[in-house]
C-alpha cells in the first residue's frame, strides 16, 4: 500500500474541512471543520514519518494534537460565552470587531 | 613711522566702538570724542604725509586673515601716494563735518549715535583707501556702504528715509557683487588678492579675463559711484542729514569707485576696451547727470545729481587710462572741497528754514545768510569752473584730455564733457538765484509743519568748517594742476600722466570754450531766474523734457518695472508655490496615505469567514509563488 | 575617560538631575544653566587637546558593542566635528539664559522638563558630531530627533502637533534610507575584507573603491538622509514648520546646530566614502544648493511671519554651505565647515532677537510691528547685528564663509557661483526689508494689541485644528496692555550680557577667523584630497 492515498486522503479531509470553515455559518461547525483541517494535517505529518522513516513527523502530530486539544477549551469556552451573550452561535453575528 | 599706519584706522573705530557701545553715558561728551578721533588721524595724516617720500609704496601686513590653503588674504595697510591723498581727504574734510555736525544736530537726542555712525564711516572709508588688497578693500567698501546705509537711514520715522537707505544698500550690492567676482577671477588666475601680486601677475593673463575683471571692477565702481546704471540711489540717499551728504555722497564714499579705477590702473592700462567702457559710461552719466539736475526743486536734489554728473567726469578721467587717472583724482580732491561746501551751505539754508528743501520757496536769503552766500558762492563758482578757481583747472584738464582722444572719442567724449559744463553752469546759477538772490518768497509761505521761515545765520561751529572748506574750492585747484604737482606726486601709484600731443580740438582752446559755455548756461538761468519771477508752487504745465528730467530721465520707472514690480510678483508666485506646490505635494502624500489606509480599512468587515477566504487566497499565492519560482 | 567623552555624559547627569530633582521653575533654569557652562567650559581643554597638525580623529575612544555586526561605540572628533561641538556648548547656555525673555512655557510645563530635554538634546547632538562607528551614527542621528519631537510638539506654538510630527515622518525617512546604504557599506566591507564593519575609517577606505554604480546607489541613501536634515530644497518644507512652531529656544538649536548634521554628513561621510559618486552627482547636488539659494531667499523675502522667515533664510544659507562642500576646493570645503559655525553664531541670534521681539510685541506678524527702533534702540541694534551678519558683510563672521564658499566654487565652477553671488543682493533685500519693517517707520501701535489672537486663529486654520490658543509659545505672553510705546521694554542688562557674546564671536570672528580656519583647514584639505580624481 502506498503512502500516495494517505496523503490523498488527507487532502480531501483538508478541502472539505477548509470548504466548511468558508461555506458554514454555525460556530460549532466552523470549529469542528477546523478540526478537521488539523487532523489532515496531523495524517499527513504521520505518513510522511512513515515515508521517510523518522519520528519527526510523529512528534510534530503530537504537539499539533496538544495545540488542538488547548483551542478546543478556549474556542469552546469563546463559543459558549458568545452564545450566552447573544442566543447565536452564527458566526457572522459576531462581527463587531471591524473597522 | 609707517609701520603703525593702522592707528589711522584704529582711532575712528575706538570711537565708533566707544560711541555706539558705550550708550546713553556718552551722551555727553559723545561728539567731542568723534571729532577728536577724526582730528587725531587727520594729524596723524599729515604727520605721515610730510615725514616720507611715497617714492614707492609701503605694505604694512598687520596679521593673516583669511588663510585657507593656496588662499592667503593679509590683513594689511598700504600707504602710497594715492592712499595719502585719500586719508588726508577723509581725515580733513570729515573732520571739518564733524565739526559741522556739532552744531547741525545739537537738538537731535541721538547726537552721540550719529557721531558713532560717522566714525564708523570714517573708520571703514580709512579700511578701503588702505586696504593692500582687494578683500581687504572689499570689507571697506561694503563698511562704508553700511555706515552709508545707517545715516541715510537716520530719520528712521520717516518711511521714506528708511526706503531710501534700503536702496542704496541694494543697489550698492549690485554694484559689489560685481567686485566681488572680479576678486574671485584674481584668484583664479593670479591666486592672489593682494595689489601687489595681482598687479605683478595681471600681465600674464589672458586679456579676455582682463576685460572681465575691468568690467566686473567697473560695476562696483558703478554702484559705490552711483554711475549709470547704478545712479537712482544716489539722489534718494539725499534722505540723510546734510552732513552725511556732504561727507558721504559728495565728497568721499561716492568718489570710492574713482579710486578703485585709479588704483587698479595696471589692469585697466592693459584693456583698452574696459578702459573704453568706463569713458563711456562717465560720459553718459556725467549728461545725465546735469540733464536731471536742472529739473529739481529739491536743493539737496540738485546738488546730489550735479554730484552724480561731476563723478562722471572723473570716470571719464581715470576711464582715459595713463592720461587721465591723475586728473580724475585732482577732480575728485577739488570736489571733495566744493561739493562738501556746497552741500554744508545747503545744509546751513535748511537749518535757518526749518529743514525746508524746496529752493522755490527760499529767495533773497543772501540778506539774511551773508556767510553762507559767500561760502556758497565761492563754491558755485568752482563748481561751474570760473576762471582760476578749482573747477576751472580741474575740469578743464578732464576735458582737453577728452578732446585729445582720437577720432571720434575725442569728439564724443571731449563734447559731451563741455556740453556738461555748460548745463552745469545752468543749473548751478538756477541754484544760486533760486536760493539767495530775487525776492524773499518765504515771506509768503509757511513750512510743512505750519511755522513761519526765520532765516538766521548758523552758529560759528558750522560757518568755520564752510569757510575752510571754501577756502579750498577757491586754492585746490590752482595748487594741484598747475606745474603737475599732483600728477606727479601721484605718478608712483598711478603712473606718469601722458599729455597727448594731438587731439581734435587744439588745446589752448579749451578752457576758454569752457568758460564760455558755463557762461552761456549761467545768462540763460539768469534770464529765466533771475528776469522773472518764480512760482512758489511747482508749475505743472511744463515740456516733455522738463518732464522727463523731473522723473530722473525715467531710472526709476525703469528700475520699478525691471526689477521691483516682477520681484514683488516673483515672491508672491514663490510663496504660493512653496506653500501649495512642494509642502502640497507633501502634505498631498500624507493625504493620500492618509486616505489610502481609510479605504483599505473597509477590508476589516468583521466577518470572520471572509478573513478566512482572504487567508485562503494568501496561502494559494504564496504556494504558486514557490511553485512558479521552483519550476521555472 | 576622555574629554570628549566627559563631554557627552555630564549633560545626559546634568539632564537627569534637572528632571530628578522636581524643583521649581527658577532652581531648575539655575541648575541647567550650570551644567551647560561647566559644558562649555570643557570645550577649552577640549579645544587645546585638539591638535590641527595630528592625526584625522583625535581624542578617540571605542568599545565594543555588537561584536557580532562589528559594531562599536566609538567616539572621536576632527577639526570640523570639534568647532560643531564648541557651538552647541556654546549655543545651550545661552538659550537657557535667553529662556524667559523669549516667551513663556505651555501651561502646565514645567521648566524642569523642558531643560532636561534640551540638555539632552545637547548630549546627543555632540555624540552624533563625534561619532566614528557608522552604526553609532545612524542610531544616533535617529535617537536625536526624540528630544526634538518632545520639545516641538510638548512646548511649541498652537500648531505644535502637526509640525512635530512633519519634522520626525521626515527626519525619520532620511534615516531609515541611511541605514540601508549603512548596511550596503557593510556588506561590502564584510566582502573585501572578510569580515564585515561599521568603523568609519575602515569603511571609508573599502567603499570608495566600490564601483560607480555601486556607489551612487550607497550615496544616494545617505544623501537623502542628509540634505532632508540641513535641508536642501525641496526637501525642505518641515523646516519652516518646525521653526515656525518650535520654542524659541528649540528653534535655535534646531537650526543652529541640529541641521548642520546634515552638512556635517556630507562633508564626513558622503564625500569620503563615495568619491566617485559625489564627483558625478556633484552637478544635481550644485543646482539643488543654488536653487535653494535664490528659492529660499525669495522665499524669505515674502514671509509674513518672523520665524518662517528665519526659517527660510537659512535654507538659502544651506545652499550655500551644500554650494562649497560640492565644489570640492579647499577654499570652498572650509568656507563651508567655517559657514556651518558662524552661521549658528548668527541665525542663532537672528532668532533670538526675534523671539525676543515677539514675546515682547505678543506677536510674530511682522507686519504688527513698525518703529520699534525707537523704543528699543538696544534690541533694534541687536537685530541688525544679528542681520548683518546674515547678510554676509564684511567684518563680521558670516563673511569670511561665504566669502570663501563664493571664492572656492568659482574656481571649479563659475557658472554656478555666478548664480550664487544674486543670493548675495537678495539677502541684503530680505534682511534690510525686515528690518525696515520692524524697526523703521512711524511707530507701530497695535504691535501690542490684540495681535495673537489672530496668529493662533489663523495657524490652527492653516493645519486644520490642533492646539489650544493657550498653549502657544512665545505669544502667549502676558495680555498687553494698551499704551504701546510703554509697554515694550529695550533690552535688560541680563538679556544684554546673553546675546553679547554672540556679537562679540560675530565681529571677532569677521576680523579674526584664523584660528577657527587653522582648525578645520587639515580635516578640509584631507576631505578633499579624498574626493579629488587620483
Amino acid at each position: 500500500m502506498t503512502p500516495t492515498y494517505y496523503l490523498l486522503l488527507s487532502a480531501l479531509l483538508f478541502t472539505i474541512g477548509a470548504v466548511g470553515v468558508l461555506v458554514r455559518r454555525n460556530a460549532i461547525v466552523v470549529f469542528m471543520c477546523i478540526e478537521l483541517m488539523l487532523n489532515a494535517v496531523n495524517l499527513t505529518l504521520v505518513t510522511f514519518a512513515r515515508i521517510n522513516g523518522s519520528v519527526d513527523g510523529q512528534v510534530m502530530a503530537f504537539f499539533v494534537m496538544v495545540v488542538a486539544a488547548a483551542e478546543v477549551v478556549v474556542g469552546l469556552a469563546i463559543i459558549m460565552s458568545i452564545f450566552r451573550a447573544r442566543r447565536s452561535a452564527s458566526v457572522d453575528d459576531t462581527n463587531l470587531l471591524k473597522y | 613711522m609707517i609701520a603703525s599706519s593702522w592707528l589711522l584706522v584704529a582711532f575712528p573705530a575706538l570711537g565708533a566702538l566707544v560711541l555706539l557701545a558705550g550708550g546713553r553715558r556718552t551722551d555727553t561728551w559723545g561728539h567731542l570724542l568723534g571729532c577728536a578721533t577724526v582730528i587725531a588721524s587727520f594729524v596723524y595724516g599729515l604727520v605721515l604725509f610730510f615725514g616720507n617720500s611715497f617714492a614707492e609704496a609701503t605694505d604694512t601686513t598687520l596679521y593673516s586673515w583669511i588663510p585657507v590653503d593656496a588662499l592667503q588674504v593679509e590683513f594689511g595697510l598700504r600707504i602710497d601716494a594715492l592712499s595719502i591723498v585719500f586719508v588726508l581727504l577723509i581725515t580733513g574734510v570729515g573732520a571739518l563735518i564733524h565739526l559741522y555736525s556739532i552744531g547741525y544736530m545739537a537738538e537731535d537726542a541721538n547726537r552721540r549715535r550719529f557721531f558713532g555712525y560717522l566714525n564708523l564711516f570714517v573708520a571703514s572709508m580709512l579700511i578701503l583707501v588702505l586696504g593692500n588688497s582687494f578683500v581687504t578693500l572689499y570689507l571697506g567698501w561694503e563698511g562704508v556702504g553700511l555706515a552709508s546705509y545707517l545715516l541715510i537711514g537716520w530719520y528712521q520715522d520717516r518711511p521714506a528715509a528708511a526706503t531710501a537707505a534700503k536702496k542704496a544698500f541694494l543697489m550698492n550690492r549690485v554694484g559689489d557683487v560685481g567686485l566681488a567676482l572680479a576678486i574671485f577671477l584674481m584668484f583664479k588666475y593670479i591666486g592672489s588678492t593682494s595689489f601687489e601680486q595681482v598687479f605683478a601677475g595681471i600681465g600674464d593673463v589672458s586679456p579676455a579675463v582682463v576685460t572681465a575683471i575691468a568690467l566686473l571692477l567697473l560695476l562696483g565702481a558703478c554702484g559705490k559711484s552711483g554711475q549709470f546704471p547704478l545712479q537712482a540711489w544716489l539722489p534718494d540717499a539725499m534722505e540723510g542729514p546734510t552732513p552725511v551728504s556732504a561727507l558721504i555722497h559728495a565728497a568721499t564714499m561716492v568718489t570710492a569707485g574713482v579710486y578703485l579705477i585709479a588704483r587698479s590702473a595696471p589692469i585697466y592700462n592693459l584693456t583698452p576696451d574696459g578702459r573704453l567702457v568706463v569713458t563711456i559710461i562717465g560720459a553718459f552719466t556725467l549728461l545725465l547727470g546735469a540733464i536731471i539736475g536742472c529739473a529739481y526743486d529739491d536743493i539737496k536734489k540738485v546738488l546730489a545729481y550735479s554730484t552724480v554728473s561731476q563723478i562722471g567726469y572723473m570716470m571719464l578721467a581715470v576711464g582715459l587710462g595713463p592720461f587721465g587717472y591723475a586728473l580724475g583724482i585732482a577732480h575728485l580732491l577739488a570736489h571733495g572741497f566744493f561739493k562738501a561746501g556746497l552741500f554744508l551751505g545747503a545744509g546751513s539754508v535748511m537749518h535757518a528754514m526749518n529743514d525746508e528743501v524746496d529752493m522755490r520757496k527760499f529767495g533773497g536769503l543772501r540778506k539774511a545768510m551773508p556767510i553762507t552766500f559767500v561760502t556758497f558762492g565761492l563754491g558755485y563758482l568752482a563748481i561751474i569752473g570760473f576762471p582760476f578757481l578749482s573747477g576751472f583747472y580741474t575740469k578743464d584738464a578732464i576735458i582737453e584730455a577728452a578732446f585729445g582722444q582720437e577720432g571720434w572719442r575725442g569728439w564724443v567724449f571731449g563734447g559731451s564733457a563741455l556740453l556738461a559744463a555748460g548745463i552745469t553752469g545752468f543749473y548751478m546759477t538756477r541754484v544760486m538765484l533760486l536760493t539767495f538772490f530775487g525776492k524773499q518768497r518765504w515771506k509768503e509761505t509757511k513750512s510743512a509743519d505750519g511755522r513761519e521761515f526765520h532765516p538766521h545765520e548758523a552758529p560759528p561751529v558750522m560757518t568755520a568748517p564752510m569757510i575752510v572748506l571754501a577756502i579750498g574750492s577757491v586754492g585746490a585747484g590752482a595748487l594741484l594742476i598747475i606745474g603737475n604737482n599732483l600728477a606727479d606726486f601721484l605718478a608712483p601709484s598711478v603712473g606718469v600722466l601722458e599729455e597727448s600731443t594731438h587731439g581734435v580740438v587744439p588745446h589752448a582752446l579749451v578752457p576758454w570754450l569752457t568758460v564760455l559755455l558755463s557762461a552761456l548756461g549761467a545768462l540763460l538761468a539768469w534770464r529765466l531766474f533771475a528776469l522773472r519771477d518764480t512760482a512758489i508752487e511747482r508749475p505743472q504745465d511744463v515740456s516733455w523734457p522738463v518732464r522727463a528730467a523731473r522723473k530722473d530721465l525715467y531710472g526709476n520707472a525703469l528700475n520699478e518695472a525691471l526689477v521691483a514690480t516682477p520681484g514683488l510678483w516673483l515672491t508672491r508666485f514663490a510663496v504660493f508655490l512653496d506653500n501649495r506646490g512642494v509642502d502640497g505635494a507633501v502634505n498631498g502624500l500624507a493625504a493620500a496615505l492618509g486616505g489610502g489606509s481609510g479605504r483599505m480599512r473597509r477590508l476589516q468587515t468583521g466577518f470572520v469567514r471572509s478573513y478566512a477566504l482572504s487567508m485562503l487566497g494568501g496561502s494559494f499565492l504564496i504556494v504558486a509563488a514557490l511553485l512558479l519560482v521552483r519550476f521555472s | 575617560m576622555t574629554w570628549l567623552l566627559a563631554l557627552i555624559l555630564l549633560p545626559i547627569v546634568g539632564a537627569l538631575l534637572v528632571a530628578g530633582l522636581r524643583a521649581n521653575d527658577r532652581t531648575a533654569t539655575l541648575a541647567a544653566l550650570a551644567v551647560s557652562i561647566v559644558e562649555l567650559l570643557l570645550i577649552i581643554p577640549l579645544w587645546l587637546a585638539y591638535d590641527p597638525s595630528g592625526e584625522r580623529i583625535q581624542q578617540a575612544s571605542s568599545m565594543e558593542w555588537i561584536p557580532a555586526f562589528g559594531i562599536h561605540v566609538s567616539f572621536g572628533i576632527d577639526g570640523i566635528a570639534l568647532i560643531m561641538i564648541a557651538v552647541i556648548a556654546l549655543l545651550v547656555p545661552i538659550v537657557i539664559g535667553a529662556m524667559n525673555s523669549t516667551g513663556k512655557l505651555p501651561q502646565g510645563r514645567t521648566a524642569g522638563g523642558f531643560l532636561s530635554l534640551i540638555l539632552l538634546q545637547e548630549a546627543l547632538t555632540i555624540a552624533v558630531f563625534a561619532a566614528t562607528d557608522v552604526f553609532l551614527f545612524y542610531v544616533l542621528f535617529e535617537i536625536m530627533l526624540i528630544p526634538m519631537y518632545f520639545l516641538i510638539g510638548g512646548y511649541g506654538g498652537a500648531n505644535r502637533q502637526y509640525a512635530a510630527v512633519k519634522f520626525f515622518l521626515y527626519s525619520f525617512l532620511g534615516g531609515l534610507l541611511m541605514l540601508a546604504s549603512a548596511i550596503g557599506a557593510y556588506s561590502l566591507a564584510a566582502d573585501r575584507l572578510g569580515q564585515g564593519t561599521f568603523d568609519w575609517a575602515t569603511l571609508v577606505t573599502v567603499v570608495r573603491e566600490a564601483p560607480a554604480s555601486t556607489q551612487i546607489w550607497l550615496f544616494l541613501g545617505f544623501f537623502l538622509a542628509f540634505a532632508i536634515k540641513a535641508p536642501l530644497v525641496p526637501f525642505h518644507t518641515w523646516l519652516p514648520d518646525a521653526a515656525g512652531q518650535a520654542p524659541i529656544g528649540v528653534t535655535v538649536l534646531l537650526v543652529g546646530v541640529l541641521d548642520k548634521v546634515g552638512t556635517f554628513g556630507f562633508l564626513r561621510y558622503c564625500l569620503p566614502m563615495f568619491p566617485e559618486a559625489s564627483r558625478q552627482l556633484a552637478p544635481l547636488v550644485l543646482v539643488l544648493a543654488v536653487v535653494g539659494i535664490i528659492y529660499g531667499s525669495i522665499l524669505a523675502a515674502g514671509q509674513r511671519d518672523m520665524k518662517r522667515f528665519v526659517a527660510y533664510v537659512s535654507i538659502a544659507h544651506f545652499g550655500f554651505i551644500a554650494l562649497g562642500i560640492f565644489a570640492f576646493t579647499p577654499q570652498a570645503v572650509a568656507g563651508s565647515a567655517t559657514y556651518m559655525l558662524n552661521h549658528s553664531i548668527a541665525t542663532g541670534m537672528l532668532i533670538l532677537v526675534v523671539g525676543i521681539v515677539a514675546a515682547r510685541g505678543g506677536s510674530t506678524r511682522i507686519a504688527d510691528y513698525g518703529g520699534m527702533f525707537k523704543v528699543t534702540p538696544i534690541l533694534g541694534g541687536m537685530l541688525l547685528i544679528a542681520g548683518l551678519s546674515t547678510l554676509s558683510l564684511p567684518g563680521t563672521n558670516s563673511f569670511i564663509s561665504e566669502f570663501l564658499v563664493l571664492l572656492g566654487a568659482f574656481e571649479t565652477r563659475p557658472a554656478y557661483a555666478i548664480v550664487a553671488t544674486i543670493g548675495m543682493v537678495l539677502a541684503a533685500a530680505y534682511v534690510l526689508w525686515l528690518y525696515q519693517r520692524i524697526m523703521t517707520g512711524p511707530v507701530r501701535g497695535d504691535a501690542l494689541v490684540g495681535v495673537w489672537d489672530n496668529t493662533a486663529a489663523r495657524s490652527a486654520s492653516v493645519a486644520g485644528g490642533g492646539g489650544s490658543q493657550v498653549g502657544g509659545g512665545p505669544g502667549t505672553a502676558a495680555a498687553p496692555e494698551i499704551g504701546a510705546k510703554k509697554a515694550i521694554r529695550d533690552l535688560s542688562k541680563k538679556e544684554i550680557a546673553v546675546l553679547a557674546p554672540l556679537v562679540v564671536l560675530i565681529v571677532v570672528l569677521g576680523f579674526y577667523p584664523k584660528p577657527v580656519l587653522d582648525t578645520v583647514t587639515p580635516s578640509v584639505n584631507a576631505t578633499v584630497a579624498a574626493v579629488q580624481e587620483r
